[in-house]
């Protein structure tokens, strides 16, 4: 018997010598992370991106990492959202409607090939040609010559190949004529879906899209592996405004959120951007001023679906609104991490007013059971809508629906619980019965991103406002950015006025770097600077 | 037992049809619209919703696409995802993840589960056989992400023995706690079953030969009864091999291997059904030859067991 005892002994010793052993490749495995000084890389938590071809994703972790590898033609002043040239020399225009872009001056692909106009036209004319099925074929709907390129039907070929608005004048120069007089252009050009491609991303389009080249501060460190990693390194033959800091970034590619958080906390990441709410008490804790935060362009909305005789009257919106207290939801759901909101445009977006909603987005249940009961009340039961994409919305739409059976009295409240991948098309076709849950991800800091997309023609709540349009429409005509914020702001004033959708709260980024880093800036446009962080 | 093994290889062929059909279809009656679902809240031209539904063949009758599947399974081709990546490519990386993150939870399970047993088993009674029963009740009794999460926090994370996620370090280091993790569960089982059937076992006849024969105490146990009590921990054993390599969602997500089970889970939110026919069938191939492999075993290790 008692020899039996030993391997028991040794079984316990192996296991722990095991541990031991593995234990130095556990906290050194940041492999070329682990150097100091210029030529330093750090590492970044990401999640799988879809593509890294600029004109064909429009998922921002694509967009974390492409920022690094691509100069736009734009960035936005992190203070005010104006827009300062980057790959761009001048973008200028005399009507709104043509548009002439002038480009820098020596710079060059990470492959040495120059970037010229042609390589930008390229970009714009794959990303308008339907049949290539690019993610941001819609940004480019508003350029002369993009329905030859889109029909309809999406059956026959197009005849044609290339957008009739643009020309390149010469090697630095081209211009855009646009369907109609639109301001905010310049702007929309800091989007990454603008970015200019070499002649290798036709040549191998597969063998591009895992190993973009672009003309930004780095270049890629060999291809992306899927699921794994994405390396960028210093790009030497950069010549722009904004050279990298460091000699790297390893992007490290998580399934789970929740992971990325404790690999950090583990020291086996340097950079965390996006951590969920549910973390943030606990980062405040343990980081202190390591923890960033700044307003994104996410909000969050609840639409009505106007078209319903239930839901015409603006009051019963009102009332619903006032029924719902922002503040404690945020706070009981989300950590007190995002902020309740009085504007249909997110904070970072110029003329963004904090009270823009004023008394309608203000919880006040006896003045919301009062407008409800003047409306000649609520009938039938409320169905509420939400995708199910995300624990938290039902956790948030259980609150909602707890505040306006106690507030305003309705009793008979269900859920419809749609698939994601069901959502937006059943909003799309007005399918909704009931209140449901709107999410708007901001493509460019312009009001226009937000009123147009959401509010303007065959919009989900089936609202028409002639007054509207008709001033949104002259604020994309407006030459002056002053002036074409006052127009924004009345037609925003239009869309509140009637409520068809109410503003809840905007997402807050939260960004968390390790010690090692240094010059770790956030910006409310762009949230990774790859290129201005360095380790110490 | 050749011809038996054959007859088994060729009855998999029906499954194999069978299941990829029935997955196939499966897949296609999910609700929603794919492309629209990938793009979000944004807008899509009806030009690119158009365009990638002819490169999906999206607009097809279930049986069409069906037929394009097999006849491109044929040539060895397996697809493409909504993002253009290749199936086969994608698939290979992710089974090796999971092969290995299997095999180290499978040998956890066989070296420890065994042991414990025997231990146990030979114990009956004594602290460590209560000590065992108590932990692998414990064991069971918990769910797999609070041993995960807990593992996590504790091993990788407050004393960094271990790395807390990801396989950068490679195997076996990656996959050790991982591994250890998803086997716990397995380890309990047939810790359980091996004590359970060598006490059953010791009790025998044979048993009480072998002893008056005056064989050592290490000889009776290891070769004769253990031997014969391995039948039911083999056939567990077997079968838990194809469980794990079906793929731990949950494991997988928390310590971020990508493996199979995390790209099933993905691809069937996006409805892609190349990948999760892909996928399922290589796995009820799995499960197929592992049965095969456990039959064939049971001769092995019980002389009077014949396959025909």
């Amino acid at each position: 018997m008692t020899r039996l005892v030993r391997p028991v002994r040794w079984g316990a010793a192996t296991l722990a010598a095991l541990l031991a052993a593995t234990a130095c490749g556990g906290s050194g495995g940041k492999g070329k992370g682990d150097a100091t000084g210029a030529d330093a890389s750090y590492s970044v938590a990401l999640t799988e991106p879809d593509h890294l071809t600029p004109g064909n994703t429009s998922s921002s972790y694509s967009i974390d990492v492409l920022n690094g590898v691509f100069d736009t033609l734009v960035v936005l002043d992190p203070k005010d959202g104006h827009p300062v040239m980057q790959a761009a020399q001048s973008v200028t225009s005399g009507d709104q409607r043509n548009w002439t872009i002038k480009l820098r001056a020596g710079q060059t692909f990470q492959n040495g090939e120059k970037v010229t106009a042609q390589s930008f036209v390229d970009a714009w004319n794959a990303a308008a040609y339907g049949p290539n099925g690019w993610a941001n074929n819609y940004y480019f709907g508003n350029i002369e010559g993009y329905p030859a390129l889109n029909p309809e039907d999406g059956k026959a070929a197009p005849a044609v190949k290339t957008l009739s608005g643009l020309k390149v004048v010469d090697d630095l120069t081209f211009t855009v004529k646009l369907t109609a007089p639109f301001s905010p252009f310049p702007m929309t050009l800091s989007y990454m879906g603008f970015a200019p491609l070499p002649r290798a991303a036709f040549s191998d389009p597969k063998k591009f899209d895992v190993h973009p080249i672009g003309n930004g501060p780095f270049q890629m460190d060999g291809d992306w592996q899927h699921n794994q990693q994405i390396a960028l390194k210093k790009y030497a033959g950069y010549k722009g405004p904004r050279p990298a800091a460091a000699g790297g970034v390893q992007f490290k590619i998580y399934a789970n959120k929740d992971t990325a958080w404790t690999d950090f906390q583990a020291g086996q990441v340097d950079y965390m951007v996006n951590i969920p709410p549910a973390h943030i008490p606990e980062a405040k804790r343990l980081l202190g001023d390591r923890l960033l935060d700044t307003p994104s362009g996410t909000m969050d909305y609840l639409g009505f679906p106007v078209f319903d005789k239930r839901f015409a009257d603006p009051r019963v919106r009102k009332a619903f609104s006032m029924a719902i207290d922002r503040k404690a939801i945020v706070n009981a759901v989300y950590n007190g991490a995002y902020q309740p909101m009085a504007s249909l445009l997110a904070p970072n977006v110029p003329g963004y007013r904090k009270d823009a909603c004023g008394e309608a987005c203000t919880y006040d249940p006896a003045k919301a059971k009062q407008l409800l009961t003047q409306a000649g009340g609520f009938n039938g039961p409320l169905e509420l809508w939400f995708a199910n994409s995300d624990s938290t919305y039902e956790q948030w739409m259980t609150a909602v629906a707890n505040e306006l059976k106690q507030n305003l009295g309705i009793q008979q409240i269900t859920f419809r619980k749609i698939p994601a991948a069901d959502y937006s098309s059943t909003l799309s076709g007005r399918k909704e019965s009931g209140p449901y849950r709107q999410n708007w991800v901001m493509d460019y800091p312009n009001a226009q991103d937000y009123l147009e997309p959401m509010w303007g023609n065959g919009n989900k709540m089936g609202w028409q406002n002639p007054k509207f349009l008709d001033l949104v429409k002259q604020a994309n005509q407006a030459a002056d950015p002053a002036a074409a914020i006052r127009l924004y702001q009345q037609a925003e004033d239009v869309a509140l006025g009637e409520m068809p959708m109410v503003p809840l709260w905007n997402w807050t980024d939260y960004s968390a770097y390790s010690e090692r880093l240094q010059n770790v800036k956030v910006d409310p446009y762009i949230t990774l600077h790859l290129d201005q962080i360095s380790v110490k | 037992m050749w011809r038996y093994t054959a007859r088994r290889l060729l009855q998999a062929v029906p499954v194999f049809l069978g299941t990829t059909f029935l997955i196939y279809a499966l897949v296609f009656a999910l609700p929603g619209d794919p492309v629209r679902a990938l793009a979000g809240d944004k807008p899509v031209s009806p030009s690119v919703l158009a365009a990638l539904h002819q490169r999906y063949h999206l607009d097809d009758p279930l049986l069409v696409q069906y037929g394009k599947y097999l006849a491109g399974l044929l040539r060895g081709d397996l697809g493409e995802t909504f993002t253009g990546q290749n199936v086969s490519d994608l698939l290979r990386d992710r089974w090796t993840v999971t092969a290995q993150l299997a095999v180290t939870a499978w040998l956890f399970e066989l070296v420890f589960g065994t042991f414990l047993g025997v231990v146990a088993g030979l114990r009956r009674g004594k602290a460590v056989d209560t000590a065992v029963l108590a932990g692998t009740t414990l064991v069971i009794a918990v769910p797999v992400f609070v041993v995960g999460y807990t593992a996590q926090l504790l091993i990788g994370l407050k004393w960094q023995l271990l790395p807390t996620a990801g396989t950068e370090d490679g195997w076996p280091t990656s996959y050790l706690l991982p591994g250890m993790v998803l086997g716990s569960f397995g380890l309990a089982y047939v810790a359980r079953l091996t004590r359970t059937t060598l006490i059953e076992n010791l009790r025998a006849d044979y048993v009480r030969t072998a002893t008056a024969k005056g064989l050592t105490r290490t000889r009776t146990v290891v070769v004769h009864t253990l031997r014969n009590s391995l039948i039911p921990v083999v056939t567990f054993l077997g079968v838990d091999f194809g469980s794990l390599m079906a793929g731990a969602v949950v494991t997988e997500g928390i310590f971020n291997l990508p493996g199979v089970g995390q790209q099933v889970f993905q691809s069937i939110q996006l409805k892609e059904g190349p990948v999760v026919v892909g996928a399922t069938t290589a796995l009820v191939l799995v499960f197929l030859l592992v049965n095969l492999a456990v039959d064939l075993l049971y001769g092995v290790l019980d002389p009077r067991i014949r396959h025909e």
